[in-house]
């Protein structure tokens, strides 16, 4: 099965907040393969906005995305975009 | 819904607060949070079917949330996010997963498997740093409380929108639960909360609706849609009736109607003792409209107008021409028989202007009444405006509540006597000889009565208060309203000492809280010195007939020594075993309350 591993570094303001973990869900429901997002040793479900909050993200936080299924590198182009643009916010 | 055939005859026992008899079906108003039924389920088709009946509230809930979102309003869209977070937590796999598997593994009820998925939620939540994120947890609380609301088919109905003629269960309803229930639907209410002068229960006497709190367990055993009948008389409720039972209290009822209208027929009379004691039995009321219902009970003039209404009614504060109206309408159809004016009773919460601002951890202890007045003299002031010129219309006292010492007394007095030379120079009409008084219902007032006495032309008792400051028991607390005693021994000596320090002062001494109206207390009140008592109007016809059918010299003989009694369970007892003797019909028609 295909896995694709790749380093996100959270840059806007707020960190991952409630709505930017929101939005990585559901990014994560217009595609088959599933993520896990990892944060020094711990690792969560990327399909849940609750596992994803617990993960505590502020800013300039470095998170490893794993993602696994056939569209994986979709996903993980996707989840950069989304990254990059700050989840659609100002800062 | 059960509706009580093949079920069988229950009785619960709870506080009767609002006299009456009523029968009629139950409706379940749960307003606190859902209770949680805990339950092992032994077999596989149960748990499938335990799963699927969570599934479905979670379905449900999703319904719900949809159409919170569709229907809110455009101004709030930029909101909307939050629901559909809501519904994102709804199907989270930590939240809905984890409580299938629970189900599943633990073999237990669909409740009990999502309350400790949200407890597990909650202590991983508690562990994060950021604060911003671990509040987040109120979310999948809310998330959380409305799927248990759905496994437990609670529709979470609005009071205000009860229209058919139905009893209200609930666990407890507040000041603005009552406020909104429709009377003319509702015929009465049982709680399993509350004691006898929870505000609810204030609120359903001037309703005039049967009521009994204090049942404990009325809302897990009573279920939608069963007939009840409803004794606010004796406290009694009865769940699923059987036929001969109805018709007892049938019966029942209508020797009740009766009653009450016999002694209302002949209570314009005036309230003199056996032995020609005069007592002034004065109504309480908060609205101009309860003005009839204080002529209609043959009231002796208006002992304590609440002046609060037209101040909670408007967002701003009302204008001095708005409250003159009020109070002199008043008081000219209460003349020639005295109104007492009460000043505002309020806490700084109350305003709107400093509302967002001041939330008092202890309100009954904060910044309210003569506090607040003194504080903000021009509204105190514009109220003492409008009621020296209702003073020109008829009989008008005034009276100052919440006043703990002589201090606060002299300052208010100062601004009274600066209102008057106002109009004094503005050549306005008004009572030279209004008489001025105080609420006494502060312990620290009772203790300086002799002082106080010497400044003013009478003393109130407010004793609703002065029990809830004496006692530190606050009334609406379910877990020591019961230590709320109005025949607590301390209480009545500090009565007994209020009106000692009056009459050696030569002033006037009237008790206007809740006792005032009790027909148990008449006698102990009677006995204590006490000539006016002021009540709720529909206690009038009562009292006074318990006041025509004793003398003062027995009621002194029977009660004088309660005083002496330790516990007030023994003056309880003591009083209803001499109340039932000295007017036996009393108690059979469930006037007094062992």
């Amino acid at each position: 099965m295909d896995e694709v591993v790749g380093k996100i570094k959270i840059s806007n303001d707020l960190g991952v907040h409630a709505r930017a973990a929101a939005k990585i869900v559901a990014l994560g429901n217009k595609f088959e393969s599933r993520l896990y997002l990892k944060k020094g040793d711990r690792e969560v479900d990327g399909s849940s906005i609750l596992a994803i909050l617990t993960l505590s993200c502020p800013k300039g936080t470095e998170i490893a995305a794993r993602i696994v299924g056939k569209d994986s590198a979709a996903f993980m182009a996707g989840l950069r975009e989304l990254v990059e643009r700050k989840f659609g916010e100002a800062k | 819904m059960r509706t009580g055939t093949g079920e069988s005859q229950k009785t619960l026992r709870g506080i009767a607060v609002s006299r009456g008899i009523i029968i009629g079906k139950a409706r379940l108003v749960d307003r606190s949070k859902v209770k949680i039924f805990y339950q092992y389920l032994i077999g596989d088709d149960k748990l499938s079917r335990e799963i699927e009946r969570f599934k479905e509230a979670v379905h449900t809930t999703e319904d719900q949330l949809n159409i919170l979102k569709n229907g809110m309003p455009e101004k709030l869209k930029g909101h909307a996010f939050i629901l559909d977070s809501h519904m994102m937590i709804l199907k989270d796999s930590m939240l809905n997963d984890a409580t299938i598997r629970k189900i599943h593994d633990e073999k237990i009820n669909a409740e009990w498997a999502l309350k400790k998925s949200f407890e597990e939620i909650k202590e991983i939540f508690a562990q994060i740093d950021d604060e911003y994120i671990s509040k987040r947890i109120k979310d999948v609380e809310n998330v959380t409380e409305r799927i248990l609301r759905n496994l437990s088919g609670d529709k979470h109905p609005s009071l205000a929108e009860i229209n058919e003629r139905v009893i209200i269960v609930a666990h407890e309803l507040s000041p603005g639960d009552t406020s909104e229930l429709n009377t003319s639907k509702v015929m009465g209410f049982i709680t399993d909360a509350g004691g006898r002068t929870s505000h609810a229960a204030i609120m359903a006497q001037a309703l005039q609706i049967p009521v009994v709190v204090g049942l404990e367990a009325a809302t897990s055993l009573v279920a939608e849609g069963e007939l009840l009948i409803v004794d606010g008389n004796t406290g009694e409720v009865i769940i699923n009736p059987d036929e001969e039972t109805i018709i007892e209290y049938q019966e029942r009822q209508l020797q009740h109607e009766e009653y009450k209208s016999s002694i209302a027929r002949v209570s314009y009379l005036p309230a003199v003792t056996l032995d020609g004691h005069a007592i002034a039995v004065k109504a309480n009321m908060e609205f101009l409209e309860e003005v009839a219902a204080a002529r209609e009970f043959g009231s002796d003039g208006v002992g304590l107008y609440r002046s609060e209404f037209l101040y909670l009614r408007s967002k701003g504060l009302p204008k001095e021409e708005t409250l003159f109206e009020d109070y002199r309408e008043v008081v000219e159809i209460i003349a020639p028989a005295p109104v007492t004016i009460r000043t505002l009773d309020l806490g700084a919460d109350k305003f709107a202007l400093e509302a967002e601002s001041h939330r008092e951890m202890n309100p009954a202890l904060g910044l309210r009444a003569i506090r607040f007045c003194l504080q903000n003299p021009e509204i105190f002031k514009t109220q003492l405006r409008a009621i020296l010129r209702a003073s020109h219309y008829g009989t008008v006292r005034v009276m100052f509540p919440m006043i703990s010492g002589l201090q606060e007394l002299l300052d208010a007095k100062e601004i009274f006597s600066h209102v008057k030379k106002e109009l004094d120079r503005e050549k306005v009409a008004y009572d030279e000889n209004m008489k001025m008084g105080i609420m006494i219902e502060i312990p620290s007032a009772v203790t300086m009565a002799e002082v106080l006495a010497q400044y003013v032309d009478f003393f109130s008792i407010g004793t609703n208060d002065l029990i809830q400051y004496a006692l530190a028991i606050d009334r609406v607390n379910e877990h020591v309203a019961h230590m709320y005693q109005p025949f607590h021994p301390a209480l009545l000596r500090m009565i007994g000492q209020v009106v000692d320090a009056a009459k050696n002062a030569e002033i006037d001494v009237s008790v206007c809280g809740e006792m005032a109206g009790d027909p148990l207390c008449v006698g102990i009140l009677l006995a204590l010195g006490i000539d006016e008592l002021s009540m709720n109007s529909r206690a009038i016809p009562v009292i006074k007939k318990i006041i025509r059918s004793i003398t003062l010299e027995a009621a002194r003989a029977d009660f004088g020594s309660v005083l002496d009694l330790r516990t007030a369970n023994e003056v309880r007892a003591y009083v209803y075993d001499r109340m039932k003797d000295l007017l036996p019909e009393l108690d059979e028609k469930g006037y007094l309350d062992a």
